[in-house]
């Protein structure tokens, strides 16, 4: 009997944690994390950008078309003219040495953040494009 | 019997009290007072001149016929430059229409954020630079200018964009003087700064 008791109290510590840890696993919860201390001041907790000043990374167009760059963005920045959802934007974007596993987790973050549905990317794919930039 | 008399009549008495209070209180003098001629007088922005975006000289006197809000930035700030400019535009949006409100936003880096780059900016923030200004000037003397507006601004190295700085958005009367305040990087202060606007505006509607 008491040997029953100690499984059912074991039985019920496991299923509080797995509960508990279900409950804060929120989606690309890193990513989330380092887009709110890297990101967000820019391009807004929306991800709705500023006016013709930020591009919009939620319903991008150039975010959605051009995957195989976010990796090299985000290490390297990005200068000049891009053209998003149709409109010309020319903010110098400051570039970080983010590690590929953050980049990754960024990356995965802002693709499915905000209704967006861009796919999920692997560290290997986020390696493979650094290795590219150019 | 008597006991929800009581309670009815203390409703009451209180109802009546609020409804009392239509008119919002007078907003107040912000700011350390100043010593001018022997005498204490309430804090004001002390004379300024710049350069506006079409290279034309413009002071605080240009602006003794309205109130206005400013702040302080500069236009690579990785930090908090951009969501305190959208919390400015929501303000300016909100008094698009009323020639009594204007915005000045002071940059930081003059070096960088010519007049000319300073009119791309504002056209693209797509706001009017007639009614928001955004201006240039000497570096020493904006910095100084800072704490006139009760703000703070240092170049530092370690800083991101090499300038710390704070992010208020500030209310000034036609006489100069501060009357009230947001943090530009709390979207949820905004709505406070709209509404005293409104109660300035009313004081001199009233005078």
């Amino acid at each position: 009997m008491r040997k029953n008791n100690q499984t059912y109290i074991f039985l019920l510590l496991a299923a509080i944690t797995i509960l508990h840890q279900g409950c804060d696993q929120e989606t690309y919860a890193q990513g989330k994390r380092l887009y709110e201390a890297h990101c967000e001041n820019c391009h807004m907790e929306d991800g709705n950008g500023l006016a013709k000043l930020i591009p919009p990374l939620q319903n991008s167009d150039y975010l959605k078309n051009n995957q195989d760059k976010i990796a090299c963005i985000l290490r390297h920045g990005q200068n000049g003219k891009v053209i998003v959802n149709g409109i010309e934007y020319n903010q110098e974007m400051p570039g970080k040495k983010y590690t590929a596993v953050q980049i990754t987790n960024i990356t995965n973050y802002i693709n499915n953040a905000w209704g967006n549905d861009y796919g999920v990317t692997s560290l290997e794919q986020s390696s493979i494009s650094l290795q590219n930039c150019k | 019997m008597i006991r929800y008399s009581i309670v009815i009549i203390t409703a009451i008495s209180i109802f009546m009290v609020s409804c009392k209070e239509k008119t919002p209180p007078a907003l107040p003098k912000l700011g350390f007072k100043k010593i001018v001629d022997g005498e204490e007088v309430d804090h004001f922005v002390k004379d300024w001149s710049f350069m506006n975006t079409d290279s034309a000289i413009v002071t605080n006197k240009d602006l003794s016929d309205v109130v206005y809000v400013s702040d302080f930035f500069f236009r690579s700030c990785p930090t908090i430059c951009p969501k305190v400019a959208r919390e400015m535009k929501r303000v300016y949006k909100a008094y698009e229409d009323n020639p009594q409100v204007k915005f000045v936003s002071f940059t930081l880096d003059p070096k960088r954020d010519t007049p000319q780059k300073l009119k791309e900016y504002a056209a693209n923030l797509q706001v009017d630079t007639d009614k928001w200004w955004f201006l240039h000037g000497d570096k020493d003397e904006t910095f100084d200018l800072t704490s006139e507006y009760m703000q703070i601004g240092y170049e530092d190295e370690d800083a991101p964009g090499g300038l710390d700085h704070s992010g208020k958005l500030i209310l000034t009367d036609k006489e100069g003087h501060i009357r009230s305040f947001s943090e530009g990087t709390d979207p949820d202060e905004t709505p406070k700064l709209i509404k005293d606007i409104k109660t300035l505006l009313k004081e001199y509607e009233e005078k």
